[in-house]
């Protein structure tokens, strides 16, 4: 049996490894996959929520800084990029709906790409929200590395920007199946598309636990709202400004 | 499995030089998407390969998300001080966008689907 210093050696020697980081993130999230899982994938047991919390606890309760974690855990990150890739195979695949539907998913979408940008500037300056705050909030329904360059380029946070991503993405993931319940939306093209525009991947997991349909319509959703939304946002934040 | 990552890899790596080399404001990742879609409408279709692979990397999507979650952890402080606004500008827009979006498409494709009849 080995001594407290030698163990503590050893916990030393892992913590400076990427081994530990990337191990964790997997344990978590599958811990995550299996409670989501028991729960029938409802949606209110979101497995990144669940995932992120956990290793948040375990992070703060050991001391580990973020740096030292995510050394290990950018491996899984990287793989954000071929994944983004590989939505190009389910659209392929329900491409003759999406083009039967068309105009309207072009009408949806600039609707709910605007919606999404003045309305959480709008509600964050109503509530108090500092300016950095509000110009970090501006991108927050793209993907995490459009929102970081958007918010950079109009003067907000990239980092807060990726961590008000991030959580928009889970508060659509958990929120949307009440919303289509309320308003009596049944259409899988049409939930999913909208899941897309707001919440961008995270939404886009969340549909394609529902169906494949529902997912690729996700897709296309968040790869067209991150264009729309690159172009757009530095044009509305002046508008904005004189108008707040 | 490897023969499917290398292509999708190849994508993105023409996606990323394609962003960089034209300064263009979508990340090279999305750019690639819209290249391998279109390879695949010229091709007749995804190999059988490359549609397992696509579908396992999509299944566990919410897994990739987890690494850069877990930044929140630097923000506590801002967070702590501005809880209220960005809870209230979060979810209140992200409530709306998504119930914006759902409406105006479904009020389109009836219109549509009305106007084919």
């Amino acid at each position: 049996m080995r001594t407290p210093a030698q163990l503590a050696e050893i916990w030393v020697y892992l913590s400076a490894s990427p081994l530990l980081g990337l191990t964790v993130t997997l344990l978590a999230y599958q811990g995550a996959w299996w409670l989501s899982k028991r729960a029938g994938f409802h949606p209110l047991a979101n497995p990144v929520l669940l995932a992120v919390a956990a290793l948040v606890l375990l992070l703060t309760l050991t001391g580990t800084p973020y740096a030292t974690y995510f050394d290990g855990a950018q491996f899984v990150h990287f793989l954000l990029g071929p994944a983004t890739v590989a939505l190009a195979i389910p659209l392929y695949t329900q491409w003759p709906k999406l083009r039967a539907m068309a105009g309207p998913l072009l009408a949806g979408l600039v609707a709910g790409s605007l919606t999404a940008t003045v309305s959480a500037v709008a509600i964050g300056k109503l509530f108090g929200a500092s300016e950095a705050s509000l110009l970090s909030l501006a991108p927050k329904s793209v993907t995490t590395p459009i929102a970081m360059g958007i918010a950079e380029r109009i003067g907000g946070l990239p980092s807060l920007t990726a961590v008000l991503v991030i959580t928009t993405g889970i508060l659509g993931a958990v929120s949307a199946r009440f919303i289509y319940q309320a308003l009596g939306i049944a259409d899988h093209a049409v939930r999913g598309f909208a899941i897309g525009v707001a919440s961008h991947g995270i939404g886009t997991a969340r549909a394609f636990q529902v169906s494949e349909q529902a997912g690729a319509f996700s897709g296309l959703a968040m790869g067209l709202n991150a264009l729309l939304t690159a172009l757009l946002v530095p044009l509305l934040i002046p508008l904005l400004r004189n108008w707040l | 499995m490897l023969g499917a990552l290398t292509i999708l890899l190849v994508f993105q790596l023409i996606g990323e030089v394609l962003a960089q080399l034209f300064a263009l404001p979508v990340p090279g990742p999305v750019i690639g998407m819209a290249l391998l879609f279109a390879a695949l409408a010229l091709r007749g279709g995804p190999s059988a390969e490359l549609r397992d692979t696509a579908q396992n990397l999509l299944q566990h999507l919410s897994l990739l998300f987890v690494p850069a979650g877990v930044g929140v952890m630097l923000h506590f402080g801002r967070i702590g001080d501005e809880w209220l606004p960005l809870a209230a500008a979060l979810v209140g827009s992200t409530l709306l966008t998504i119930a914006v979006t759902a409406l105006v498409l479904r009020a389109l494709s009836r219109r549509a689907e009305a106007a084919e009849k």
